[in-house]
């Protein structure tokens, strides 16, 4: 457990350093103040946590600080923590990697372009495979330029398997024939990789129900997980984005990405806040093995700089 | 959340009636509701507070307005001001030639794809556009370039062996000026601000080909983090321009406010599609109206424009007054409107109604509709009350559909005709409230738009 923390505090060691530089002064051992109230107010709000979220918290630390006029910056930290993990209760999504029912255990990775779909994707089979389940790779992206070709590289990178047609191709027919070949080789997994679209198109979001019902028609529990990929670095949007892809799809999953730079990913707070949709991993920097599982714990106590 | 701004504004200024003229203490309320809508469109904490400030100091000693509520008016300071503020600087590339284009960014922002936009772009104004891949990090990246350069028929140069991405610029800006290129595009790999390692090859390949312009291609729904990636990217490589990308989904737009007041670079076209010629010049206006919620009235109109005739709609107009709408009337509209896109697309530019989901197949429902009329006699369009239970079997027959579906298309169509009735005979407040219906729970029009 100690070694998951580490790993995840230097991924997001960028992230801790940028919100604690500017809470150093506060969330050390010195009582707070009005003045650093506000810097307290400016630091949660440029983490992306949103209104909701940054008045809540605030609101907590004011009201401790109204009947201990001696708190400590230590305190109020995890007083903000304890907000943080309040609210993300019960959002660690665990997959079950264990799983064995004769059939592909699909899932579909969906998400708004250029969140890091393709990528996740590739990170997620390799991560399968170092735990030594068998899995596929299905190329749906049929619409952007080479989007085939950069999971394909992927595929051969990591040695995975992969089913991959031609961009034009019809990718709810590319998911099916995946599921077949998936099957029909014993394998444990099948990971669906969509093109990226907005989710304010509605005929885009049409061609997704069509994926799921192809895939449906081989097995109608899948696809058993359909997660949505979050660029990190987004704001508000993302709940949003959220939002129509889980009315239109059903998400079962998160995965927020980009994480390694200094965002400090707040809006996953408000998406769990909207929608309680677990959020499974997280992106914490290019290579394979830095697709990290969600832990609430650390992520509160990475985001206000608490051992 | 956001379409009731001049609504929120509306209640927080109400004891602003009787009183003469704007000042710190009877706007606080009112400022602090502008704010807090800011920094829930993304904008940075900083530049809302300072954006705020503005706004008072605008606000201020001037006399409150008769005949506007005084939400309105200080929404219009606001907008005045976002777009002074937006709009700073010329959307025009350098007038050198050739033209020589860096675009930068962080992953999956559009570097890629609006680079090809761009050379598209070019083209159309006559230049002699080449596209060069200097994207050696993501698998298939500079395959991705070359199919859309091909497709757009623009000079394209990459090269697949070499890890020295300064090397390769240089390579390709002589490819680009031996092929007769009179303008050179570099897309490059996407990198975080605090990569030192890539920001300081990027520097490096700045340094060799000397762009004269170096743009910033940035995602329109950017949270917070803009700030920092703006001017980490600005302090290592001097942008002379922003993109801003994926305008076309719901996106508020702040993190464009927050990048352009922290490096003063003017922002020049925008991302509004997937579709290559989906690439506009920026319109600060419009991102105004975005970023406060009021939908977008410029481009419904542009689009109005283009797309539906003046006569035609001047006589449907007289129709519509007249209460003499018959279903011949209906189909023509339907398609005039169609003309201008989905309908989902046309109900986000309209003010309040952007937060407006409209059901699944919104756009199929018309087709069915359409078919429907189709299947009419013209006399049948033109007197609707005809339609016995014959006709009715027959055109669904026609138009495929089942009976039914003609009956709820007849009882709308009636609806409609009562509330066209009502308008003319004055009852304007009661169809009012009952489009608040048909509205639902989609968030309410903003009232304060509708005083006079």
């Amino acid at each position: 457990m100690f070694g998951l923390f580490k790993k995840f505090k230097e991924g997001f060691a960028k992230t801790v350093s940028a919100i604690a530089s500017k809470t150093a002064a506060i969330f050390g051992q010195k009582p707070i103040d009005a003045s650093s109230l506000e810097t307290l107010e400016e630091a949660l709000y440029t983490a992306d946590f949103g209104v909701e979220t940054t008045g809540e918290i605030l609101a907590e630390i004011k009201a401790a600080y109204k009947k201990d006029a001696t708190l400590h910056g230590q305190q109020a930290a995890a007083i903000g923590a304890a907000v943080l993990k309040r609210v993300l209760a019960g959002s660690e999504g665990r997959l079950d990697l264990s799983v064995a029912t004769g059939s592909p255990v699909v899932i579909a990775m969906i998400g708004v372009n250029g969140s890091g779909k393709t990528t996740t994707s590739a990170k997620l089979a390799w991560k399968m495979k170092q735990e030594g389940r068998t899995v596929t790779l299905a190329a749906c992206d049929t619409f952007r330029a080479a989007a085939v070709e950069q999971l394909k590289a992927w595929a051969t990178r990591l040695e995975i398997e992969i089913i991959a047609s031609h961009t034009g191709a019809d990718s709810a027919a590319v998911a099916f024939d995946a599921w077949q070949a998936a099957k029909s080789r014993g394998r444990d997994f099948l990971i669906v990789d969509t093109a990226g679209r907005l989710h304010t198109k509605g005929n885009l979001m049409e061609e997704l129900a069509k994926i799921r019902r192809v895939l449906q028609k081989n097995d109608p529990a899948a696809p058993q997980h359909r997660w949505l990929v979050v660029d990190g670095s987004l704001g508000s949007n993302s709940i949003e984005q959220a939002k129509a892809f889980h009315q239109s799809f059903g998400l079962t999953g998160l995965v927020v990405t980009k994480l390694d730079g200094t965002s400090r990913g707040g809006a996953l707070v408000g998406i769990y806040r909207q929608l309680k949709i677990p959020i499974y991993f997280l992106g914490l920097g290019e290579q394979p093995e830095d697709l990290q599982p969600f832990s609430v714990d650390s992520y509160a106590k990475a985001v206000f700089g608490l051992e | 959340m956001f379409e009731s701004l001049t609504d929120k504004l509306s209640s927080a200024l109400r004891n602003l009636r009787g009183v003469g003229k704007l000042s710190e203490e009877n706007m606080a309320a009112a400022l602090a509701e502008v704010r807090t809508a800011l920094l829930a469109a993304d904008v940075h904490f900083k530049v809302a507070r300072e954006f705020v400030e503005r706004v008072q100091a605008k606000c201020v000693g001037q006399e409150v307005l008769k005949g506007v509520a005084p939400g309105q008016q200080i929404v219009k300071i606001i907008n005045d001001e976002l777009v002074a503020l937006l709009g700073e600087g010329t959307t025009d590339l350098s007038a050198k030639r050739p033209l020589k284009i860096l675009m930068v960014g962080l992953h999956g922002s559009g570097k890629t794809t609006s680079t090809a936009k761009l050379g598209k772009l070019l083209k159309k104004r006559g230049y002699r556009p080449f596209v060069v891949g200097a994207d050696i990090y993501r698998p298939a990246a500079i395959d991705q370039l070359e199919i859309l350069a091909k497709q757009e028929e623009l000079g394209f140069y990459s090269d697949r062996a070499t890890k020295d991405v300064p090397a390769l610029g240089a390579a390709g800006l002589s490819a680009a000026l031996a092929a007769s290129a009179d303008c050179i595009i570099f897309d490059t790999a996407g990198r975080l601000q605090i990569d030192t390692d890539l920001i300081e090859e990027v520097k490096k390949l700045r340094a060799r080909v000397q762009p004269d312009e170096v743009l910033l291609v940035a995602d329109g729904a950017l949270g917070q983090e803009a700030v920092n990636v703006a001017q980490a990217f600005h302090e290592a490589l001097s942008l002379t321009g922003l993109i801003l990308t994926k305008l076309d989904g719901d996106t508020r737009g702040g993190a464009a406010l927050s990048i352009k007041s922290v490096t003063g670079v003017p922002i020049k076209f925008v991302g509004v599609g997937e579709k290559t010629a989906d690439f506009e010049p920026f319109y600060p206006e419009r991102l105004a109206s975005r970023i406060l919620g009021m939908g977008d009235v410029v481009s419904l109109v542009e689009k109005a424009q283009e797309n539906i005739d003046e006569k035609e709609a001047e006589k449907m107009a007289e129709k519509l007054k007249k209460a003499e709408f018959d279903l011949e009337d209906f189909l023509a509209q339907m398609q005039q409107v169609k003309k201008m896109g989905s309908m989902q697309s046309i109900m986000g530019m309209i003010p309040g109604m952007s937060g407006m989901q409209l059901p699944a197949g919104a756009d199929k429902q018309m087709a069915r509709t359409e078919a429907i009329i189709q299947s009419m006699t013209k006399q049948e369009r033109r007197k609707p009350d005809i339609l016995n239970g014959s006709r009715r079997k027959r055109i669904a027959d026609g138009a495929g559909v089942k009976i039914v579906e003609v009956n709820s298309l007849m009882k709308q169509f009636q609806q409609m005709q009562q509330m066209m009735k009502m308008m003319k005979g004055g009852g304007g407040k009661k169809m009012m409230r009952q489009m608040e219906a048909m509205k639902g729970k989609g968030g309410g029009f903003p009232p304060g738009g509708f005083r006079r």
